[in-house]
């Protein structure tokens, strides 16, 4: 041998390069499940219909078309509501309200709590203590109660929505983050990233976040599903977008006096939102399985 | 060799699904109180043999031909009550990591009487518990009350290991089965646990197979030895003789890839890695690491070949490998290659640093020094304070008392607080490099983060410098875009080291680097650090327990017992005549080659 010796011009076999990325690999291996598949079908379609609907809508969301509570007819295919609007054209046009809230709360949230977790389980000194404290008290409330104590003290505002949900959520997003993230600070690539002097914010984001993203993916749709409930949940109580736009939750409160004679307006939104939860419940269950290996090929 | 009791022949184990096999052609008998050691380097199938002495596979891999007959008999005709119950009566076995095998919620006295219960159902419980006690006598472990009332963690490494010989020596099973079993222990217990092992199987006359890929502990252990390579046994003799003259290139490339207690001498790694079952090539497995390797290497797996009494060999070139005798392990001149030091300012010092673990002291008043291109090691057991020595220095450990200078000035015990030149001269190359590198991150991203930080480069130069460093530790740059996981130890332990390199130091603190490794890449890596220390004029720290590793890199020697430096001095003086007596028992107890056959240092 002459040179440098042991030279190790190694060609072990190349693994798959494109997905590399843990939580894009949990993705890959959730489609083997009946369920996300299920679950993707069923989210797709509420989501086109929240999406599209207006672009099929028969007639204006806030023009009156008959007299309130008309049952189905050739003119309005699903009857009026209470004050007479198009009860197929106020559905097509009132999901995006709930998927636009629902997504930008559960990204706030998850950012929000993805942050204080990390922290935490970085520092694992005073400022882990008063974070985590800090969260143990947003988490004795329950999440309903939460959101409607800010709206109720603040005023019906959009932002707030986003804000309150998403608040709501960080508690246990932080838990979520600093459990997993604390067995990843105790190796060695990060010593050895604090020994070269890297920042604190990039030993956050740079070398512990990707190692986690698994479970934050799990995360990521849970409390997807559980925005989709809040958001309603605020717009009926009449929180949320003002009368008269168009909006699920606002539908259902507005039209639930007449739910003998007229079903429609209040059966189609609660249809819509309970198939979007069970969906996106379905997608993360079957990631949540992917992460955890069930189903994984027993071949060596 | 006495009538034998264990006879494996023609035994295949293929990897399942497929037309590979995992390990072939395995023939081999073991007489009674005889200790058969088994090396090789991971993934050359030695535990896989270990494990089918119990009728057992690992996932993936299935037992296609062969037959193993223990005691007259056929251990895969049996039923499985009858191979559950053969398990551990006739075959015992010890795994590399007893702790696993302890259960850490039952009392040790509970447990080895469960064990009892189970394999001797005979006997009552005073019979039973005067078994207990005789069977911790056999291991010398206490036999007093307290410590039969101990916990699984309230045991140290060392007497884990010997419950777990107890056990497995407590129903003097016809062979007993030893998976790396000092792997991880201080040389002081190995030593220990080895003279227990060898007294047991003398005195009740079990069989021993130690697979372990230690050739040092093997050659003071072992009675005779079986070298495997990428599923196939290729060489096996009497360990005096194995050692002395082996006949396989393999051999011969192992044994001079171990370092030796007694003389410095280069090391010389095997390059490339044993092939996977998949990747093996026609001819020869080792022809494409071999230097011997001609045509018929490469067309045809030589037979087995018996050249002289028990010693056997599967090499087309034995004679030739035999003949040329040790031009591989031929001894280093001089020692001290590094200039000459100067006392009045060392680059590094360290001086009356104590440190602790919370409350706990760990360092008392630890001083020394190191020059440019000067390689000190400092030696110790495990506990001994050496890795939070290395930790100070590198200002990973900041509770500490004292001072750490480079080049005169004293440094902030946090890293964080250190200037950016000093970071940047400090570097240090953590132990496992399986927890050192980031998994999400590729090759070139690891390497280009000191460029990053030291040096404000932009993205493209940072890849060719990368590409160089790369180059430098012996690594293809094709692995540039390479994860971590896709490689091997050997690979990833350069990788880190390349990080280190990439930042310029003055200073590398190498904390057990090579303790992860197999040996012959472990001497591949170490001459390459060796290498790069006079190139680059570095003084190198080298953390370690293995004793003979010092004597091939180091130039002075800092030896470590509980937290404090009992010996430091060159090294040639330090193993030559060592002053203090814990050094004395250090060297006693390290493994050697030499206990069964001293290498010559010329042909």
């Amino acid at each position: 041998m002459s040179g440098i010796p042991g030279v190790q011009v190694a060609a072990p076999t190349a693994g798959p390069k494109a997905l590399r990325a843990p939580w894009l690999q949990t993705l890959l291996a959730s489609s083997r499940f009946a369920r996300t598949w299920i679950g993707l079908g069923i989210t797709a379609a509420v989501v086109a219909v929240a999406l599209l609907g207006p672009v099929f809508a028969p007639y204006s969301p806030t023009e009156f078309v008959a007299p309130p509570y008309e049952p189905p007819s050739s003119e309005a295919w699903l009857g009026t509501d209470n004050l007479g609007r198009d009860v197929l054209s106020r559905f097509l046009w009132g999901g995006r309200s709930v998927l636009g809230l629902s997504i930008l709360a559960t990204v706030f949230g998850l950012g929000l709590g993805i942050l204080v977790g990390l922290i935490s389980a970085y520092t694992r000194n005073w400022i882990d203590d008063v974070l985590m404290r800090a969260m143990d008290v947003l988490l004795a409330f329950p999440q309903i109660v939460f959101v409607l104590l800010l709206i109720s003290s603040v005023g019906p505002q959009l932002w707030l929505i986003v804000v309150t949900v998403g608040l709501s959520h960080a508690p246990r997003v932080a838990r979520v983050t600093r459990g997993a993230a604390l067995e990843v600070v105790e190796r060695d690539f990060v010593r050895s990233a604090e020994a070269l002097g890297e920042t604190r914010w990039s030993i956050l984001v740079g070398e512990l976040l990707p190692n986690i993203s698994s479970p934050l993916l799990v995360e990521f749709g849970l409390r997807l599903t559980y925005s989709i409930g809040l958001v309603a949940a605020v717009s009926f109580l009449g929180f949320g977008l003002q009368p008269p736009a168009a909006d699920w939750g606002l539908m259902i409160n507005e039209n639930r006096i007449g739910l003998t004679i007229q079903p429609w307006p209040v059966a189609l939104p609660v249809i819509a939102v309970g198939l979007l939860t069970v969906g996106t419940n379905l997608i993360t269950d079957g990631i949540a399985r992917a992460a955890i290996g069930i189903g994984r090929s027993s071949a060596a | 060799m006495n009538m034998p009791v264990v006879k494996i022949a023609g035994l295949r184990i293929g990897l399942a699904g497929s037309a590979f096999d995992i390990v072939d052609e395995i023939d081999f008998q073991i007489g009674q109180a005889e200790i058969v050691g088994l090396v090789g380097e991971s993934g050359s199938g030695k535990t896989t043999v270990g494990l089918a002495l119990l009728g057992f596979c690992r996932r993936g891999g299935t037992i296609e031909a062969g037959h193993i007959t223990i005691a007259g008999r056929s251990l895969l005709e049996l039923g499985t009550a009858a191979l559950n119950a053969a398990r551990g009566q006739t075959v015992a076995y010890i795994p590399q990591d007893p702790s696993a095998a302890l259960n850490p919620a039952l009392r040790i006295g509970l447990q080895l009487e469960e064990m009892l219960a189970v394999h001797q159902p005979g006997l009552d419980d005073a019979e039973r518990r005067k078994r207990v006690l005789e069977m911790l006598e056999e291991v010398k472990l206490p036999t007093q009350e307290p410590f039969l009332k101990r916990y699984k963690h309230q045991l140290s490494g060392g007497q884990q290991q010997r419950v777990a010989l107890a056990m497995a020596f407590a129903c003097r099973p016809t062979v007993i089965v030893l998976d790396e079993p000092t792997t991880g222990l201080d040389v002081t217990t190995q030593a220990h646990v080895l003279e227990t092992v060898r007294t047991l199987c003398r005195h009740y006359g079990v069989a021993a197979l130690y697979v372990s890929h230690d050739l040092a502990v093997v050659a003071s252990l072992a009675d005779r030895v079986l070298v495997m390579y990428a599923g196939r046994i290729v060489e096996s003799g009497p360990a005096a003789v194995l050692f002395r003259n082996p006949a396989h290139p393999y051999t011969r490339r192992l044994i001079a890839a171990i370092p030796d207690l007694h003389r410095r001498r280069n090391l010389v790694g095997i390059p490339g890695h044993a092939p996977s079952p998949a990747q093996r090539p026609l001819g020869c497995t080792f022809a494409p690491r071999c230097d011997y390797a001609t045509g018929e290497c490469r067309a045809q797996f030589p037979s087995v070949e018996i050249i002289a009494a028990h010693h056997s060999v599967r090499c087309w070139h034995h004679a030739r490998v035999q003949a040329r005798g040790d031009a591989l392990s031929g001894s280093v001149g001089g020692a001290a290659s590094r200039a000459s030091a100067d006392p009045t300012s060392p680059l590094l010092a360290v001086r009356d640093l104590s440190a602790w673990y919370g409350r706990q002291p760990v360092l008392h008043k630890v001083s020394l020094t190191l020059e440019a291109g000067e390689c000190m090691a400092v030696a110790g057991e495990s506990g001994s304070g050496k890795t939070t020595l290395a930790q100070c220095v590198a200002g990973l450990h900041p509770t500490f008392s004292g001072e750490v200078m480079l080049a005169g000035k004293v440094l902030e015990p946090q890293a964080r607080r250190r200037p950016r030149s000093v970071r940047r001269a400090i570097q240090y190359v953590f132990q496992s490099p399986y927890a050192s590198l980031n998994p999400r991150r590729t090759v070139g991203q690891i390497v280009a983060r000191p460029l990053y930080v030291f040096f404000d480069v932009g993205h493209r130069q940072a890849r060719e410098r990368v590409a160089a460093h790369l180059e430098r530790v012996a690594l293809s740059p094709a692995l540039i875009d390479r994860y971590p996981d896709q490689l091997s130890g050997g690979e990833r332990q350069r990788v880190a080291l390349a990080r280190a390199l990439a930042a310029d130091p003055q200073v590398l603190v190498c904390d057990e680097v090579t303790s992860a490794l197999d040996v012959s890449v472990q001497a591949a890596l170490v001459e390459l650090l060796a290498e790069l220390q006079r190139s680059m004029n570095l003084g190198l720290l080298f953390i370690t327990h293995n004793l003979a590793l010092i004597r091939t890199i180091a130039d002075r020697v800092a030896v470590m017992s509980g937290g404090r430096i009992v010996e430091s001095a060159e090294v040639e003086s330090v193993f030559g005549s060592p002053k203090a007596d814990y050094t004395r028992e250090l060297l006693a107890n390290s493994p050697s080659l030499d206990s069964h056959a001293p290498i010559s240092q010329s042909v």
